[in-house]
């Protein structure tokens, strides 16, 4: 055992100088995703059986985690291509310089609310996430609660206590509850909504499908978190009902871009190429109902049929723009108010 | 016989060493040359410095200033692996985990030496220091004794020049020290290996050294033969911490007398001047009493005084007696044989004369008169 | 020293010449110093500057000109400095912005409206200056001409400086600013409670004659050989709104400072034991037999010579316990609620907000209570061990039915604690889908499903842990040996030592942070390292440094000084005296070292969790990103199979303790 480890560990050194070598001559790419992790074996099956000349190494976290350390890199990229990472990440990305624009092949081809407005676009979208509600049924009927149908609903007051979602400062899917708040209902009726969940709210969780997910332990009974999440847990047993507030839903989308300062621009691009194709598209509509080739989509099982039509009109310049701002509004008002009881 | 002198140069020689530790001197110019194949022993109080020059000749805790030459080698800045002793110490610094033999062997190995040469030299070290049984032994089994011995038979196995034993006796008890004080001594005598001996145990030191180092705050006090030593000390510093000394206060009178309370004796001749208060010292085995049928009245050419015994304590092979005398204004100890004191009757109390031989009785200066 | 300059006689002083061996040990501590250096202040420097390298909007960068409404440009070219003197449309708080701070242009003109025909130029003064058109990134003095539609999407970036502005907005943030208390009050109130429950217990194992006494210090062991974040999934399945016995907490949540202090109690436990154990132990018997003497109550007796006897063990345990429940990450992560804590803060600013130098600013106010509970720490160890070099008797406890019925009871309470935590994860991990269906499934350890890392995650754990305790047990042992026996160069020494300790005081988070901001520099020649397994082993390494040194310090003081002396007198060199002698008796030290690295190494969370990569990721992150995806079941799964390896460590380690010891140190068994 140790001598293997020793041998290992000297090995290390060497491995790590070899790779690079290896990058330049076989075509292998650092991809960052914060795909979740059971779909990406199937990604690079998919991909590989298209080109199977080149490698992918998957580097994958959540999106926090994946965005933070892809900003820590600014001046040291070590990602070749964003595979699966929210749009308004990759627009930081893009205000940093850190993506590399090329319009992929065949990009015309996609809905253009996916596709990065400038040309040539930094990022092309993959599909869509959007929020929901988790409602658990079994919890309800025990605390006698009844399922809410809006936003505005999610404020009455026999909720206390019993709504929980993700904290923006460290969930994407928190964060695009939040703005799309604030784009439904304006600056200040959408701070003026959120002082008002924040009374009924339980407590704010570090990861977006974890609401969900504590919805459907019957921990939470409502939980703030996105279909594709609710869908899943559903289909493992629980006794969930997923809820599409009345005045809309915020989402955003999974898109992907080259990194600026790639060893291998050529393997890039013809790895975002098939990004965007159509069987990709139809491979992504596996776990997402919306996805941004038109005409593919099938319905996923157990997802809400009204979904798209409530996805709002989404504005990810402001998203992005604003989100240093928002966070720390937001984090100044309901972060760390919680004193001990 | 052992001086060292033109056509017997020194073998070490030590030469104005100054050691300091911070503000603290700890040697303070000390020269010394040992002759070849000479027992030497450092010897004085904790603190003396002793420890230190030991140290600083196997090059331990270098010294700060002088020098140390070796086989007319200068020694001073060399490492410790690159000079030529062996070294002992009081804690044995035996490998715990290493049985007897491979101890004995440590040194012996890559020395180019075959592994038959070394297992007979270990060999043959085992038996000189008579423990050839013990080898498979592991340090922890052996009694205190054994294991110094091993100690010893490891530091000369390699045939060093030199042999520095640092307390080698103090961690061992009474018995075990004496009987190992004879072996260590036959032993150097056999190789006629040249030896320091670090200790603080007078009787060690006279009863094993061919000479004496008598050391104290730092400096080196006197230098002699046991002997010398014992019968001649140089300073009452010596005097008093080999042995054990009378010091009573006295007056000099002329170069070779003294006064002490009334009485007036002749002792050896001394430099003070007239009247001059000093310090007059005499052995208690140097009293000897007077037997009252030879000569009833104490006679003062006859070095006699009057005292009684204010206390007498059995040491076994000898009285310990306190003679208190109001002539000599104060009390001296005195070792009275067994057949003295039986013959004379002698008890607490009783009255007798003793004498105090003239070349026994040696004046130093009195530090308590000095102003 | 005027005594020195008078007597001692003018001249060099003698100095040896170095021999091979001195140079070897010699460069060696020096390879060790840059291997800390590197490892560690280096890192913790550029922390530190990083905490002061602010964001600050330098409006004299930027130059507008507005046109006519014809759109042709005539008017003066003002900088948006000289605009914003204007109309005040920015104080200079809203100036001082982070990493990500934006200011929309359109607020230096308050007449604005985007379906005016006006038109905007806008330019930077140089090339530093950089705005945002929506999201496109713009630099340089050449104009941007927009239409007032386009104009509203321009937005202004900041430019990098120095200073304490970071330091200003942490303590002018209400939010920021509470979790220093918040922390504060839950270190405080879980060494109280933690330091008088292992008190009791350490007390009942010394001072009774209960059975089981053996069993009762070995399960008081087990938590340290989970992730601290282990308590607090148990806590949610034992108190959270659908826990067993949720009941008990009259409608109060377990997410907050109850389950932070209830977990911390559970991790923290043993530590706080050994170390009152330890004190306890060393009382002297005949003080007792004195009091029994004179007739002393053994109330009286308890509080005159058990206290003041134990006093430095209790002082080290609280501060020991402080400091852990002060640094800790992931208890808090996982059962903290809505209630903020100093360590938590640091990952939501890097990892959440991205912003880095706030997170560098929490985690300089973190150090300062850890480096405070860490300097006591020490000045009463260090009493301690003196009173411990002066031990007498032992004290040996006389039965007492009602006592020992009494410690056999409280003793079996806290064992069920610590049992029951242990159990219920387990259960858990076992249950099929909590709380509808208790049926037993091996679901749960699908972990290849789910986020974290999988079974890879596992297989990376147990790797960083056999690396971690190798290279860690090497390079601690080795440089607290050449430390410990090299003659003479004293500087060299001295900055060692110091550098040693300071690990002690630096918490993981702290750590892990400084390490992204050193090595992940470009223009660092260590840049490699990074995303790797090397930079995990590392960080764990230096992480752990300092009780695997005072361990390997412990057992070499223990050894004869004159070893060395020996061994250069028979003119052998040093490395042999090392292999042959040094190494095999210390060897009971040496494998409690590498227990102690590997134990710690799989269940470590702090240190890592900005450091691993997805080739790397580990069980214990893993836990925490299961728990955090809301994979609680499964996050108790990998929780508690980090415990069983670490069990099974523990029994190698014991196994082979005793078969090492027993070939190589026959000498102390005789």
């Amino acid at each position: 055992m140790i001598t293997r480890l020793i041998g290992k560990a000297l090995t290390l050194g060497v491995a790590t100088g070899a790779m690079a070598l290896v990058t330049a001559h076989a075509a292998e790419l650092t991809v960052y995703t914060a795909v979740e992790a059971e779909d990406l074996a199937r990604y690079a099956e998919q991909f590989n059986k298209a080109h199977p000349d080149i490698t992918i190494n998957w580097v994958r976290d959540s999106t926090g985690v994946v965005t933070a350390k892809l900003l820590a890199e600014k001046n040291n990229p070590q990602a070749d291509v964003i595979w699966g990472l929210a749009a308004t990440s990759l627009l930081l990305m893009k205000s940093e310089g850190m993506l590399e624009p090329y319009a992929p092949k065949g990009v015309e081809n996609l809905d253009p609310k996916f596709v990065d407005k400038s040309d040539p676009p930094t990022w092309t979208g993959m599909d869509a996430w959007v929020a929901s509600v988790c409602f658990n049924t079994v919890e309800a009927d025990k605390l006698g609660l009844t399922a809410p149908t809006s936003w505005q609903d999610l404020t009455k007051p026999e909720y206390k206590g019993h709504v929980i979602m993700p904290n923006p400062n460290s969930s994407g899917t928190g964060f695009l509850d939040v703005s799309s708040w604030l784009q439904l209902f304006g600056e200040e009726d959408g701070w003026a909504y959120m002082d008002a969940l924040h009374e009924n709210i339980a407590r704010y969780t570090h990861s977006g499908s974890a609401p969900c997910k504590l919805a459907a332990s019957g921990e939470i009974p409502i939980g703030v978190s996105f279909a594709f999440r609710g869908a899943k847990s559903k289909a493992e047993g629980a006794p969930l009902e997923i809820i599409v507030p009345s005045e809309g839903v915020g989402w955003d989308m999974e898109a992907t871009a080259i990194v600026a300062g790639t060893d291998d621009l050529e393997a890039a691009k013809t790895l975002v190429d098939w990004t965007i194709t159509k069987e990709a598209n139809e491979m992504y509509n596996t776990g997402y109902a919306v996805v941004a080739y038109p005409g593919v989509a099938k319905p996923v099982e157990h997802f809400p049929p009204n979904l798209i039509e409530k996805m709002i009109d989404n504005d990810f310049e402001f998203a992005a723009n604003n989100r240093a701002a928002i966070l720390a509004e937001w984090q100044s008002r309901y972060d760390g108010k919680s004193e001990p009881k | 016989m052992l001086r060292t002198d033109d056509e017997n140069p020194a073998f070490l020689k030590i030469n104005a060493l100054w050691k300091a530790f911070g503000d603290f001197l700890a040697l303070k110019d000390i020269s010394l040359e040992v002759a070849e194949g000479e027992f030497v022993c450092f010897l004085g109080p904790s603190g003396c410095g002793k420890t230190t020059l030991l140290r600083a000749i196997a090059g331990l805790d270098p010294q700060t200033r002088g020098t140390i030459e070796q086989s007319s080698r200068d020694i001073s800045n060399l490492p410790p692996a690159q000079r030529d002793y062996g070294i002992v110490f009081q804690s044995y610094a035996l490998f715990p985990n290493l049985s007897i033999r491979r101890n004995v062997a440590y040194g012996l190995e890559n020395a180019g030496h075959s592994r038959s040469k070394i297992d007979a030299r270990v060999d043959e070290l085992l038996q000189l220091v008579d423990l050839p049984e013990q080898g498979n032994k592991y340090p922890a089994q052996l009694s205190g004794g054994q294991q110094q011995r091993i100690a010893l038979a490891r530091a000369i196995a390699t045939k060093p020049g030199l042999l520095l034993l640092d307390e080698p006796l103090s961690a061992l008890d009474a018995r075990v020290r004496v009987s190992l004080r004879h072996q260590i001594k036959e032993l150097q005598r056999k190789l006629g290996v040249t030896t320091v001996m670090v200790t603080h145990d007078q009787e060690e030191g006279l009863s094993m050294a061919d000479r004496i180092v008598v050391m104290n705050h730092g400096r080196i006090e006197q230098v002699g033969t046991p002997i010398q030593i014992y019968r001649d000390p140089d300073t009452l510093f010596v005097a008093d911490f080999i042995g054990e000394m009378n010091q009573v206060q006295g007056v000099a009178e002329t170069a070779d007398r003294v006064r002490i309370g009334e009485v007036s004796f002749n002792c050896q001749s001394h430099g003070f001047s007239p009247d001059e208060k000093v310090l007059a010292t005499v052995r208690p085995e140097d009293i000897v009493p007077i037997e009252r049928d030879h000569s009833d009245q104490a006679d003062p050419a006859d070095q006699g005084v009057e005292v009684h015994i204010g206390d007498m304590e059995f040491l076994g092979s000898y009285w310990k007696a306190r003679l208190d005398s109001p002539r000599l204004s104060g009390s001296l100890n005195a070792n009275l044989s067994m057949n003295a004191v039986r013959r004379m009757e002698l008890s607490v109390g009783s009255h007798l004369q003793v004498r105090l031989p003239s070349d026994r009785l040696k004046l130093f200066a009195n530090p308590s008169a000095v102003t | 020293m005027s005594k020195l300059a008078t007597e001692l006689p003018a001249g060099p002083r003698v100095r040896l010449v170095l021999g091979s061996d001195d140079w070897f040990m010699r460069g060696f501590i020096a390879l060790i110093v840059l291997y800390l250096f590197v490892a560690l202040a280096l890192p913790l420097y550029a922390m530190l500057s990083k905490s002061i390298s602010t964001f600050r909007m330098d409006l004299t960068q930027f130059q507008f000109q507005v046109s006519d409404e014809t759109g042709f440009f005539s008017g003066d070219i003002l900088s948006a400095d000289e605009l914003n003197a204007a109309v005040g449309a920015y104080s200079e708080q809203e100036l001082n912005v982070g990493s990500g701070g934006r200011l929309s242009a359109t607020a230096f003109f308050p007449d604005f409206s985007f379906r005016s025909p006006v038109k905007y130029r806008v330019r930077g003064v140089d090339d530093s200056a950089v705005f945002l058109l929506g999201s496109e990134r713009r630099t340089g003095p050449s104009w941007v001409e927009l239409d007032s539609n386009q104009f509203r999407r321009v937005v202004l970036r900041p430019v990098t400086s120095v200073g304490l502005d970071n330091f200003k907005r942490y303590f002018s943030t209400p939010s920021l600013v509470q979790s220093i208390k918040n922390s504060l009050f839950i270190a405080a109130i879980s060494t109280v409670i933690t330091v008088l429950l292992a008190f009791c217990f350490a007390y009942a194992l010394n001072r009774s004659c209960m059975r089981f006494k053996g069993v009762f210090r070995l399960i008081a062991m087990a938590p340290i050989l989970v992730p601290s974040l282990l308590p607090g999934i148990a806590l949610v399945y034992l108190f959270g709104n659908q826990g067993l016995l949720k009941a008990v907490m009259a409608g109060e949540s377990i997410y907050g400072p109850y389950g932070i202090i209830a977990g911390s109690v559970f991790f923290t436990f043993p530590h706080a034991m050994l170390i009152i154990t330890t004190a306890l132990a060393i009382s002297d018997a005949r003080l007792y037999e004195a009091a029994l003497s004179l007739r002393t109550s053994r109330w009286k007796t308890f509080w005159t010579i058990t206290i003041p006897g134990a006093r430095y063990g209790l002082i080290s345990a609280a501060f020991v316990v402080f400091n852990l429940v002060i640094t800790d990450f992931g208890l808090p992560k996982v059962i903290g609620g809505q209630y903020n804590v100093l360590a938590v803060d640091i990952y939501k600013q890097v990892i959440g907000q991205q912003n880095f130098e706030m997170g560098a600013v929490v985690s300089v106010v973190l150090l300062i209570p850890a480096m405070l509970a860490f300097g006591i720490d020490r000045i009463v160890q260090r009493r301690q061990v003196a009173l411990l070099s002066a031990r007498s008797v032992v004290y040996q406890p006389s039965s007492s039915r009602i006592f020992d019925r009494f410690c056999l009871l409280y003793c079996s309470l806290i064992a069920i604690f610590i049992l029951g935590i242990l159990g219920i994860c387990q259960f858990a991990a076992l249950v099929k889908f909590w709380p509808y269906d208790l049926s037993l499934s091996l679901r749960n350890y699908a972990f290849n499903r789910m986020d974290g890392g999988g079974w890879a995650a596992y297989r990376n754990s147990i790797e960083l842990a056999g690396l971690t305790a190798f290279f860690g047990t090497v390079i601690v042992f080795t440089g607290a040996y050449m430390v410990e026996k090299t003659q003479g160069f004293k500087g060299g020494r001295t900055l060692f030592q110091f550098l040693a300790m300071l690990p002690m005081a630096i918490p993981g988070m702290v750590l892990g942070l400084a390490y992204i901001f050193f090595f992940n520099d470009p223009d660092n020649p260590l840049n490699f390292l990074y995303g790797t397994m090397a930079i995990l082993v590392l960080c764990t390494v230096t992480h752990f440094y300092t009780v695997s040194h005072l361990t390997a310090v412990t057992a070499l003081k223990q050894m004869d000084n004159e070893f060395e002396s020996v061994n250069a007198s028979l003119k052998q060199p040093f490395y042999k005296l090392f292999a042959r002698v040094s190494v095999p008796v210390c060897l009971p030290a040496i494998l409690d070292i590498s227990i102690y690295l590997f134990v710690n190494a799989m269940t470590t969370v702090s240190a890592v969790v900005f450091l691993y990569s997805t080739s790397t990721a580990l069980a214990s992150v893993a836990v925490l990103n299961m728990d955090d995806a809301g994979d609680v079941a499964p996050a108790a799964a990998m929780g508690m199979m980090i415990f069983y390896t670490n069990v099974a460590a523990r029994i190698v380690h014991a196994g082979l303790s005793r078969g090492v010891l027993r070939r190589t140190q026959v000498w102390r068994h005789h």
